[in-house]
């Protein structure tokens, strides 16, 4: 299991933390989503054989946020 | 595309705001048609990124309050209401901006924590000194800092001597100072001196990572109070669309039900309590308290019964031989000598400090490893050099039949009135020597039990493992109200559960490892000292960073402030959304009005909440 630590900008409503969790939530290959509404952060967990962080990142992207920088662990 | 729109979200507001100031101009001078036009366009432009997040909100089957806006302006379009139309556009624009300017203020002692985040380090490396970026430090470098640099990850100091600033830590600024052995924190300054350290834990393992960390998590933690109001909003917001049909309904009236339709968007009552929480969390990491949640926001309010351990709590936890008495013709370094050895294999602080009172006078240990036991909360039996040693206190004495003369009976509870911990010694199964072990009180317990007391706490209480004496008088000193000696941990654990049944909210402050148990049984697990132990940041609900007890009493202070905060902010939401609504319904407010005094009641909450930033207590 991959741990994905990805910094957006700025997140203002808290109805953006639904919309990211549900659309990353919808992924093949995530197992589990946490937005970090106070931090700006989203913390994703998936399997690296199915699914590679830059979908993860350009799902995000596609939502209407930018993605700052992510981090891989 | 939607992203372009999120982006110049700001210029759109700008752009739809003149417009509309542009039309009451021409408006004014008689051109009607124009007027009419500027503002349709006005709403258009300003209705865009509106309607670009109630579709996206609706496609996760969520519902937004921008989709609320979103039906009220088509319907004010559709009856021609065009000044309302722009004006309730722009007006919600402009308040998210005011919204997320004012939100980042409530975030911004969390900022100005991660701000200090070290970037680099100086290693040595093949015996050259290179500067590479923090991340590429490993366990095991030797790291070098100079006056005024930061310390990249946390390790012990193998060379030189610094006054180091240990704000990021533990929320205070004075000084302290370290020299080789001594542990030292990422993220602290080096006020002034030298050092070079071995790293032990480096990245995401540092105790400042690990405080980040913690405290972005406490910030998400949603009370009880906040769950019901998330649950509420999904079902309130489409139930307000259903309301506002039925007002058309009854009345027939368009105006009228689209108006219902924008004021009871339920904004100021969702963010009212998430405010206050993030910014009394972020108030408490910036002075090294870390609380864990609005739930434990909520609950440590709630305290009426404040239970301590004595040793590192109340007291320094830095306990010192202060006298060496022996019997039956023993020598005294001699005793000492046999003793030592045999706490080698006791974690007990007390045996760690005999072994300590031992190497200061230069007896050498042989460190070896030695045939014994150690019984719980009582002391040692072990075997060394052909003696056979038991070291503890009075009850291990009497379960191993050492008798107790009267004069040394009487010589240990001398020791222990004057504020002694009493450590009786056999040798080959008579009395050898009694060691005292005094532990000073905080210089800062006084006043902060006085502090509590004035913030509500009614019932102080100690327990202790040490003896009654020593208990009495620490008790006494400091004015608490009950205390238990002589205690082992599961009893501790036991006293914990009987206040909780006699109907008190307790909290119990412990030194995060001896009293885990306790900590974990009371309501609220405040852990100290040991400034960053992961066991303690990890089991209990608050942590104090640094080992003062003027923490505590803030971090109560903090949590019935903000208690208080979060209930203003949802009266007033409360208050708001009922006067509008009774505006609405005897035809006092419109639309536009509607939407300024919603989105001033969210401004108002925010502000609000904002007082907590510079809270002091």
């Amino acid at each position: 299991m991959t741990k994905a630590v990805i910094q957006l900008e700025t997140l203002t409503c808290p109805s953006c933390v639904k919309k990211i969790e549900s659309a990353l939530n919808r992924l093949e290959g995530v197992n589990s989503v946490k937005v970090l509404f106070n931090s700006s952060k989203v913390k994703a967990e998936f399997d690296a054989s199915q699914i590679s962080v830059d979908k993860i990142k350009e799902t995000i992207d596609k939502l209407g946020y930018e993605v700052l920088s992510s981090k891989i662990s | 595309m939607i992203k372009l729109i999120n982006r110049y979200k700001n210029q759109i507001t700008a752009v739809s705001g003149i417009l509309i100031v542009l039309g009451f101009i021409l408006g004014f001078l008689g051109y009607q048609n124009i007027k009419s036009i500027a503002l349709i366009v006005a709403t258009v432009i300003a209705s865009v990124p509106i309607v670009i997040n109630a579709f996206q909100a609706l496609r996760m089957r969520t519902f937004s309050i921008e989709l609320l806006v979103t039906i009220a302006v088509v319907g004010a379009l559709y009856i021609k209401e065009y000044t309302e139309s722009s004006v309730v556009t722009f007006l919600f624009l402009f308040g998210s901006y005011l919204e997320a300017r004012t939100l980042e203020k409530t975030r911004s002692s969390l900022k100005k924590l991660i701000d200090m985040a070290p970037q680099e380090a100086v290693v040595l490396r093949q015996g050259k000194n290179i500067t590479i970026p923090v991340e590429g430090v490993e366990v095991g470098d030797r790291v070098i800092i100079r006056p005024g640099g930061k310390i990249p990850v946390d390790g012990s100091i193998v060379h030189g001597k610094a006054s180091i600033n240990e704000a990021a830590i533990t929320g205070e600024s004075v000084p302290v100072s370290k020299t080789v052995n001594d542990k030292v924190f990422s993220g602290t300054i080096v006020d002034n001196g030298y050092i070079e350290i071995i790293a032990e834990k480096v990245g995401e393992d540092t105790t400042f990572s690990k405080i980040i960390e913690l405290v972005e998590e406490a910030q998400e933690t949603k009370s009880k109070a906040e769950r019901f109001l998330d649950k509420f909003s999904n079902i309130y917001t489409p139930a307000i669309v259903l309301l506002s049909v039925i007002v058309y309904a009854i009345t027939k009236n368009l105006h009228l039900s689209i108006t219902f339709l924008v004021v009871a968007c339920p904004g100021a009552l969702v963010i009212g309590a998430p405010v206050s929480n993030v910014a009394g969390i972020g108030n408490g990491a910036r002075n090294g308290v870390l609380i864990k949640g609005g739930e434990v926001m909520d609950i440590l309010s709630k305290v009426d019964a404040m239970v301590f351990d004595k040793t590192g709590t109340l007291t320094k936890g830095k306990p010192e031989v202060t006298d060496i008495k022996t019997f039956n013709n023993w020598d005294v370094n001699q005793v000492l000598k046999l003793v030592a050895e045999a706490e080698t294999i006791s974690e007990h602080h007390l045996g760690q400090t005999i072994i300590k009172e031992a190497k200061n006078r230069g007896i050498d240990l042989t460190e070896q490893s030695i045939e014994g036991e150690v019984i719980k909360g009582n002391g040692i039996c072990a075997k060394f050099d052909g003696h056979e040693l038991i070291v503890g206190n009075r009850k291990l004495m009497k379960s191993k039949d050492i008798e107790i003369s009267r004069d040394v009976d009487e010589y240990a509870v001398n020791r222990e009135k004057a504020g002694n911990t009493a450590v009786f010694a056999a040798i080959d199964g008579r009395i050898a020597a009694i060691f005292s072990i005094a532990d000073q009180i905080r210089s800062d317990a006084f006043e902060a039990l006085v502090e509590l007391r004035k913030n509500g706490i009614k019932k102080i209480v100690m327990l202790t493992g040490d003896n009654r004496h020593t208990a009495e008088k620490v008790a006494n000193e400091l004015g608490i109200d009950e205390f238990y000696a002589e205690l082992l941990p599961e009893d501790k654990v036991e006293f914990i559960k009987k206040l909780k049944s006699e109907g008190h909210t307790v909290a119990m402050a412990g030194d995060g490892i001896n009293d885990a148990p306790a900590i974990a049984t009371a309501d609220i697990g405040l852990a100290m000292g040991e400034s960053g132990t992961d066991v303690s940041m990890e089991t209990a609900d608050v942590v104090l960073m640094a080992d003062k007890l003027s923490q505590l009493s803030h971090a109560y202070a903090l949590a019935k402030a903000t208690t208080r905060n979060v209930k203003q902010n949802t009266l007033l939401a409360v208050a708001v959304v009922f006067a509008l609504l009774a505006g609405v319904l005897t035809r006092n407010i419109h639309l536009a009005s509607g939407m300024f005094i919603h989105e001033a009641s969210i401004l108002m909450v925010i502000f609000n909440a904002m007082r907590l930033i510079g809270f002091k207590g």
